[in-house]
């Protein structure tokens, strides 16, 4: 993995360039010592490190948006960050570069039920959200298993998922506005407490955007009421196969779970020997159903679930009893990436999505790439919408490891686009599937988008090296190419 | 109009726009045309007749996702989808009577181009909501797709969003995937009698902010209520706001005896099943049964619920007129004399106050090149919209003009 080369011109002028950024914030919000700049050096995509040229920690959009605009001025390019938690280096810092950090803007500025929305900051963790609005009986339901870190303007830019997607939709099916500063400066709101765009839906572009298009300062999210139940249902099956057909046939019975989660034999192992959630350890693979909403429908759709599980082959059930044991089955689940990482040095965590059906064929193969790789490998899988995490076990202090790791990545993912699916469900293109872009994208598809990005940031100074492999001029990229008199328009009929 | 092209399969489609980019030959692009009327009269030399490209190509009823060429009918989709007890989530409402033209007439892509959404809005989204992936012929004269063929999919930026609701301004869909969903066994509605507006937004916020999963929640007016076709409600001889739920018959069933416990204490409370309840909220989402056949110019105002009474009260006091409200009362349907702006001035002074937007969505051709259709919008967001329109459309060739002037 390559970044663009740094610019010396711009790291020859880097103490003016601390020099300017004080004069916007002042205080201990420009760091430059490089022992303090280490703590961003990366994100959760811990493969990949760099420490940016110096770090900005506003605390107002004038600020965000002064710093952008001497930014812009000055040809500087900048990285947004949130939590750090993303886990496709999006917010991998560059060495030529001002790593912008949201922490800061960390208030809630309104919570508004009768318009069932909050107003918030960026650097709100998810959590923090729904911690704010428990006690009334609301939360936010887009839920990333790293909601206690993991800030709400980072789920904005990755269009981050969870457990729950399925049934209530994510990030950007939970997003009403946001506040959104340009690289030159300026600030439009997208959105707002009221429902969609009065013009192009520019919000629903800059959902997942990666910090590629513009820096979020605030954000305006739906509030939900809890359901009045939620119950779990653990079932264990002896193969892939099973739980896979388990899971088509409720979704064909009609049902659309809170959550259908599915974990593989090597992570059920590793779950329970970290958290010991009380999950079988004799299955091949478990199922987490959850049904929620009204006491009556839950009981029932838990009693057709039970039903649909037995048919396919179940050899374990279990349904939850309480609060408490429900959830204990889905502390196993949220768990999952950092009990598999216990079992060794490091991992990478993938994130393709496949069509459901495809599933134990893509497990099949998987085992088979782990042999050629001589990489273990453990799986967790949103089975409900069919996004897959594929956790690759390897140790970086092992001579090519790292590489046989990545390779071992790129095999998966090219087949989940193989089989119909995506290279990212969740998780962000970021610099991790950037280069494999081409297997799933032409190069007119690339270059569309890129002119997208044009429109939001000229020169191309916001987080460049993310998401596209090949990074083109706006002005060629915005030459039309007209062939006259090539059509095979004269046979077209007109009337 | 000089021509109406029309291409038979995606490459002609893009033979058609290439043509066009070269000869600088403006288009106005349509399906089965039902919304020609929605949006500023479009500045073109030649018709784009996309109606031929039509045919459901894919649909996996477990996968919950059906790819269809883009002119397939809804009515089709619909229809084929109900075969396998799916539906369509968003609830496209068939704006065509009330633009003055047939009913059932739209087509898939045509529902995604202008966002469409129905009262279910408030639980399931709109149609952006549902949009997984496209193929389509941009601006430039170029094929190009975006996005793909499962729900969960965050790889590149999530352009479907921004082609709906772009009205055909920047890339000509030829293939579309949508995500459809199990269709409710049951559908019930609970009315409340005699509320005012702020009385009904205070209301159906307290229905929406309950655990009972409400899929609508509307407000009809009492002179808007007399048209409907639901007895109970043209004959309640009041204001009728309406709570709807659906789902198994036994949830259902306990929803709606939850919400008639909890709306008790707000007014006399009636209870419509199947086809009553049905016929309610077609006659919501379809707009045009529920306000004066004609002579009215039409307004669909997106807010926030709480800016509602003040907008009608404000309205009303000016100028004569009539309103309903959709989705919480977030969503107001105007009907105001068509003399003057049409009521522009005031609905959008009320709308800078509070947030939202407003579109004309019916009205005389001279009063749609006149005002602004689609909600003004401040310098910076105007510019960063025609540099949008410029990265897909730099020619211009694509319904110039429908949205805002030159774009
Ligand atoms: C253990 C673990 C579990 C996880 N589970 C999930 C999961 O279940 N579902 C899921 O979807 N993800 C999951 N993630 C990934 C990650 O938490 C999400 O992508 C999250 O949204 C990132 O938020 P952040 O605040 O950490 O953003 P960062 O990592 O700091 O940044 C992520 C990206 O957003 C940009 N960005 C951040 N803030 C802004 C802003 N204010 N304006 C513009 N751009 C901005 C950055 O430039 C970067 O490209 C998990 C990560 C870990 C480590």
């Amino acid at each position: 993995m390559k970044m663009p080369a740094a610019d010396e011109a711009i790291l020859a002028r880097r103490a003016e360039i601390v020099a300017a950024l004080r004069a916007i914030i002042p205080g201990e919000g420009v760091i430059a010592d490089a022992e303090e700049r280490r703590a961003y050096e990366c994100d959760a995509l811990t493969a990949y490190r760099q420490l940016p040229m110096v770090v900005c920690l506003p605390s107002t959009t004038a600020q965000v948006a002064a710093v952008l605009n001497y930014c812009h001025a000055n040809k500087v390019k900048v990285v947004p960050r949130g939590a750090g938690t993303s886990l496709s280096g999006g917010a991998l810092p560059l060495a030529d570069g001002v790593l912008l950090g949201l922490g800061k803007f960390n208030r809630i500025l309104e919570i508004d039920f009768a318009n069932r929305c909050a107003v918030v900051q960026p650097g709100v963790t998810n959590l923090g959200i729904t911690d704010a609005v428990a006690t009334d009986g609301f939360y936010y339901a887009p839920d990333p298993s790293s909601q206690i870190a993991c800030t709400i303007g980072g789920n904005v830019a990755e269009n981050s998922g969870g457990v729950h997607c399925l049934k209530y939709g994510l990030t950007t099916n939970n997003v009403l506005g946001v506040e959104l500063v340009l690289m030159t400066g300026e600030v439009v709101r997208l959105g707002g407490k009221h429902y969609d765009a009065g013009g192009y839906d520019l919000l629903g572009v800059v959902t997942g955007s990666e910090g590629l298009l513009g820096v979020i300062t605030e954000v305006t999210v739906r509030l939900l009421k809890r359901p009045e139940t939620a119950r779990a249902v653990l079932v264990g099956f002896p193969s892939s196969e099973s739980a896979g057909a388990c899971v088509a046939a409720i979704i064909a019975a009609g049902i659309i779970p809170g959550g259908m989660e599915m974990m593989d034999r090597p992570a059920i192992h590793a779950a329970e020997a970290f958290v010991h959630a009380g999950y079988p350890l004799d299955v091949e693979a478990l199922l987490i159903v959850e049904l929620d909403g009204p006491a009556a429908e839950v009981d029932e759709l838990i009693a057709a679930v039970e039903a649909i599980a037995r048919d396919k082959g179940a050899v374990y059930a279990r349904l939850s009893q309480s609060e408490e044991e429900r959830s204990r089955f889905w502390a196993g689940r949220k768990a999952a990436f950092p009990a598999v990482g216990r079992l060794s040095p490091d991992y990478f965590c993938m994130d393709g999505t496949i069509p459901r059906k495809r599933l134990p064929f893509v497990l099949t193969r998987m085992t088979e790439m782990s042999a050629k790789h001589g990489l273990r490998v453990a799986n967790v899988f949103h089975a409900g919408d069919g996004n897959l995490h594929p956790l690759i076990l390897y140790d970086a202090n092992r001579p090519g490891e790292l590489e046989r790791a990545e390779a071992f990545g790129a095999d998966i993912l090219k087949l989940c686009v193989e089989v119909g699916g995506v290279l990212t469900g969740e998780h962000g293109v970021g610099v991790e599937k950037r280069d494999l872009m081409g297997t799933m994208f032409s190069d007119d598809d690339l270059k569309q988008q890129q002119r997208l990005k044009c429109a939001f940031d000229a020169e191309g100074l916001l987080n460049p090296g993310k998401v596209f492999p090949v990074l083109h001029r706006c002005a060629e990229l915005g030459r039309v190419h007209v062939h006259r008199g090539e059509m095979r328009f004269p046979d077209l009929p007109r009337f | 109009m000089a021509d109406t092209l029309k291409p038979g399969d995606a490459a002609e489609l893009r033979d058609a726009v290439a043509w066009a980019v070269a000869e600088d030959v403006p288009l106005e692009v349509i399906g089965a045309g039902s919304k020609r009327g929605y949006g500023r009269p479009v500045e073109a030399r030649a018709r784009l007749d996309v109606s031929s490209i039509s045919g459901v190509t894919d649909y996996e009823p477990e996968e919950l996702v059906l790819t269809a060429r883009a002119a397939t009918p809804l009515r089709a989709i619909e229809d084929l989808l109900a075969e396998r007890r799916q539906f369509l989530a968003f609830e496209p409402s068939d704006y065509g009577p009330l633009l003055g033209g047939e009913v059932g007439s739209g087509t898939l892509a045509g529902a995604l181009a202008c966002n469409l959404a129905g009262p279910r809005r408030v639980k399931a989204g709109a149609a952006r909501d549902h949009f997984l992936g496209f193929a389509g012929v941009s601006g430039r004269g170029e094929t190009f797709k975006a996005g793909g063929r499962v729900v969960k999919n965050v790889t590149g930026y999530d352009v479907c969003k921004l082609i709906a609701g772009s009205f055909g301004t920047l890339a000509v869909m030829t293939e579309v995937t949508v995500k459809v969903m199990p269709a409710p066994d049951k559908t019930r509605t609970v009315l409340i009698f005699g509320l005012d507006a702020a009385g009904a937004v205070a209301t159906l916020a307290d229905a929406l902010n309950s655990p009972w999963e409400v899929s609508g929640a509307a407000y009809l007016p009492q002179a808007v209520a007399k048209r409907s076709a639901v007895d109970f409600v043209r004959g309640a001889g009041t204001a009728a706001a309406a709570v709807r739920v659906e789902g198994t018959e036994l949830s259902v069933a306990a929803r709606c005896d939850a919400l008639r416990k909890q709306l008790a204490p707000r007014g006399a409370l009636e209870e419509l099943h199947s086809m009553n309840s049905a016929t309610l909220w077609r006659e919501i989402g379809d707009v045009a049964a529920l306000l004066p056949a004609a002579g009215r110019a039409i307004w669909r105002v997106s807010v926030p619920p709480t800016a509602m009474p003040a907008l009608v009260a404000n309205v009303s006091a000016r100028l004569s007129a009539e309103f309903f409200g959709d989705w919480g009362c977030g969503l107001v349907w105007l009907a105001v004399a068509p003399d003057g702006d049409g009521g522009a001035a005031i609905i959008r002074a009320q709308i800078a106050a509070s947030g939202g937007h407003a579109t004309l969505l019916r009205a005389p051709d001279g009063l749609r090149a006149m005002v602004p259709v689609f909600e003004p919008q401040p310098p910076a967001l105007a510019g960063l919209t025609a540099r949008t329109k410029d990265a897909f459309d730099p020619k211009r060739v694509l319904n110039r003009g429908r949205m805002y002037l030159g774009v």
